[in-house]
């Protein structure tokens, strides 16, 4: 038992040097970036009560939320595992503004089941979200912040996965299945499960343009799947040619802004399908099965908290973020310190601060133990020379081979 | 077939691979290498972009899952207990049939308990189907040979795949009830789907053409 106190839960892991350093900054461009393009940042409790984290949206995560009793209230608590529907009762109940606002946000989440790949179950999540404002406008703004997000991590490549919830909840409308049928052919869509996703049609006892166009929707992905639906779902009722209509606006818009980016549509995915109301996307990076950011349209979201408003945004986890990025630990390496001698010197003092101010990192030494400024790091130390410190460069080799010898 | 990217296809020894490998023929990619004779675990194929990965059945899932594979081909039955989550599944190969049963001895005797213990290596689709049912029982988790459970008092029944039945009559047991008819399927790795998506569904055609032919002769 002794021997196992280092020992961390499953999917609960501890971020050491340099990569914490690497997180941090990180976190700060990306956080800094927000603020550049108007995004407030907001801090929501770490711990709420069970019924605020689990309103509207957030009712697909009771299985994922961590629940203690609270002992002032008696009431049920839960340990966030998504700060969305905390950031929407700050836009409902607190700041109650009648412009668009635009809020970003950044913390650990707690998972009680491990997703992904060696799963974490401390995600950082990072998000931004616009409320306000309903359209491709806003659309558009928060998917360019999703790919500016990825190039900022380091993340080049990307695939861009668009899709819209009004096309499945059209058809399944307009073929008149009832809320488990619904649910049933849902979650054998988001396997693209074809057999079954035939079997199941079958049985409901549909048939004719209904059924064929249900059928069809776990074909219609790819680039061009936008012109295919075109003629497979050219008999669907208005809703969704509505939705793909939007879409195709939305396609337009992101290509005056983002030219380079091609688009690719996925119209039987549809992550968060129970509360989000319009577009939803998702980016994918190349040999990782899961999304690495996501997100959509969820115009519902505050009715909860007393105020419906539209509402549109993305989240992503640093951590994996750093996973797939790529020269982030180069760009974000620190200088290597200075090493000083313990003096209560005033000239020292000064010499040690002006090189902080300026941003160095200077190390004193610890007296009492031996210490090589190499193995602390420093590639250069404070030397008195007349009464003046001025700077020497540590020789390295020399201290290398001296370990060495002395080992 | 000409693919424009490299492609990591999953498949189990035995079974499923020589009944999978017509179906690949068709679309121009064969195995170098027997692995019934051949240790290596990647396998180069005649299609220079195209390479097999020879694991364990019930490790096609993770594999594919995880993006080592970006296909793979898996049994129905290790998909129930999998869950699925996180793959495709859009393909019936129609190989390597069989059916998932309840099966025991003829003469049900008294139950060992007042729940009924069931032996399987299925646990997830076992506890599915008598919970459907309205039945609560114990599942007792084997790794094989579970016709002898109910022969040495282990359990009352057993789930587990039927394809002939003699394996079940040879030790005195009958199948009971029918729970799933089970095939194998084509799985693919979702980030594979979309960014490797005219090769995977180029293959994907080719397989489907492969397997109505088979269906049609």
């Amino acid at each position: 038992m002794n021997e196992e106190r280092w020992l961390l839960p499953a999917g609960i892991e501890e971020v050491l040097p340099p990569q914490a350093q690497v997180i941090e900054s990180l976190r700060r461009d990306l956080l800094d970036l927000y603020a550049t393009w108007g995004y407030e940042l907001v801090i929501p409790p770490f711990i709420d009560y069970l019924d605020s984290l689990l309103t509207g949206t957030g009712q697909d995560l009771d299985l994922q939320t961590f629940k203690l009793t609270d002992q002032l209230s008696g009431r049920l608590l839960g340990v966030r595992a998504d700060m969305t529907p905390q950031v929407a009762r700050m836009d409902a109940h607190h700041l109650r503004r009648d412009t668009p606002t635009r809020l970003c946000y950044l913390g650990t989440v707690l998972h009680t089941l491990p997703d992904g790949f060696a799963g974490t179950r401390s995600p950082l999540q990072l998000g931004a979200e616009i409320y306000g404002h309903s359209g491709i406008e806003s659309d558009t703004e928060i998917l360019r912040l999703v790919l500016l997000t990825l190039r900022t991590a380091g993340i080049a490549e990307s695939y861009l996965d668009l899709g819209h919830v009004g096309i499945y909840r059209g058809l399944a409308r307009q073929a008149g299945l009832d809320a488990a049928q619904e649910h049933a052919l849902f979650d054998a869509l988001q396997r693209k499960a074809i057999p079954e996703i035939e079997s199941l049609i079958g049985g409901f006892g549909i048939s004719g343009a209904p059924a064929d166009m249900l059928a069809a929707l776990a074909e219609l992905n790819g680039g061009d799947a936008l012109s295919r639906a075109d003629a497979i779902l050219a008999a669907a009722d208005r809703p969704v040619r509505e939705a793909l209509d939007y879409l195709r606006r939305l396609a337009e818009e992101l290509n005056r802004w983002l030219p380079e980016v091609s688009i690719h549509y996925d119209l039987a995915e549809l992550r968060g399908y129970r509360y989000k109301t319009g577009v939803v996307f998702a980016a994918f990076v190349p040999g990782w099965g899961l999304e690495i950011a996501r997100g959509g349209r969820y115009d519902d979201i505050g009715r909860v908290f007393g105020r419906a408003r539209p509402a549109v945004g993305f989240s992503t986890d640093l951590k994996g973020l750093l996973r797939h990025g790529r020269g982030l630990e180069e760009r974000h390496r620190l200088e290597a310190p200075i090493h000083a001698p313990w003096s209560a010197d005033p000239a020292l003092r000064e010499a040690v601060e002006g090189l902080r101010m300026s941003g160095r990192r200077v190390i004193h030494a610890l007296p009492g133990l031996e210490q090589d400024p190499c193995q602390l790091g420093c590639r250069q130390r404070l030397v008195s020379r007349d009464g003046r410190w001025d700077l020497e460069a540590v020789d390295t080799s020399d201290n290398f081979l001296g370990n060495l010898t002395d080992g | 077939m000409n693919l424009n990217a490299p492609l990591t296809i999953a498949l189990s020894k035995g079974r499923i691979f020589e009944q999978t490998l017509p179906l690949l023929a068709h679309a121009g990619i064969a195995p170098l290498d027997d692995p019934e004779t051949s240790r290596k675990l990647i396998l180069e194929t005649s299609n220079p972009l195209v390479k097999f990965v020879i694991i364990r059945a019930s490790d096609v899932p993770t594999y594919v899952q995880y993006g080592a594979a970006d296909l793979g081909v898996a049994g129905k039955d290790v998909l129930m207990e999998h869950g699925g989550e996180g793959l495709y599944e859009p393909l019936d190969l129609g190989i390597a049939r069989c059916r998932l049963m309840v099966a025991g001895l003829p003469e049900t005797p008294e139950p060992i308990s007042r729940r009924l213990r069931i032996a399987t290596k299925y646990v997830h689709a076992a506890e599915r189907y008598f919970a459907a049912k309205g039945q609560q029982v114990e599942i007792i988790k084997l790794y094989g040979s579970m016709e002898l459970a109910p022969l040495v008092g282990l359990a009352d029944l057993i789930v587990d795949l039927v394809e002939s039945g003699n394996t079940l009559k040879a030790n005195g047991l009958v199948p009971l009830e029918h729970i799933a008819d089970i095939s194998s399927r084509l799985v693919v790795n979702k980030a594979s789907w979309k960014m490797k998506h005219e090769a995977v569904t180029a293959l994907l055609e080719r397989l489907r053409e492969a397997v109505s032919q088979q269906a049609g002769g």
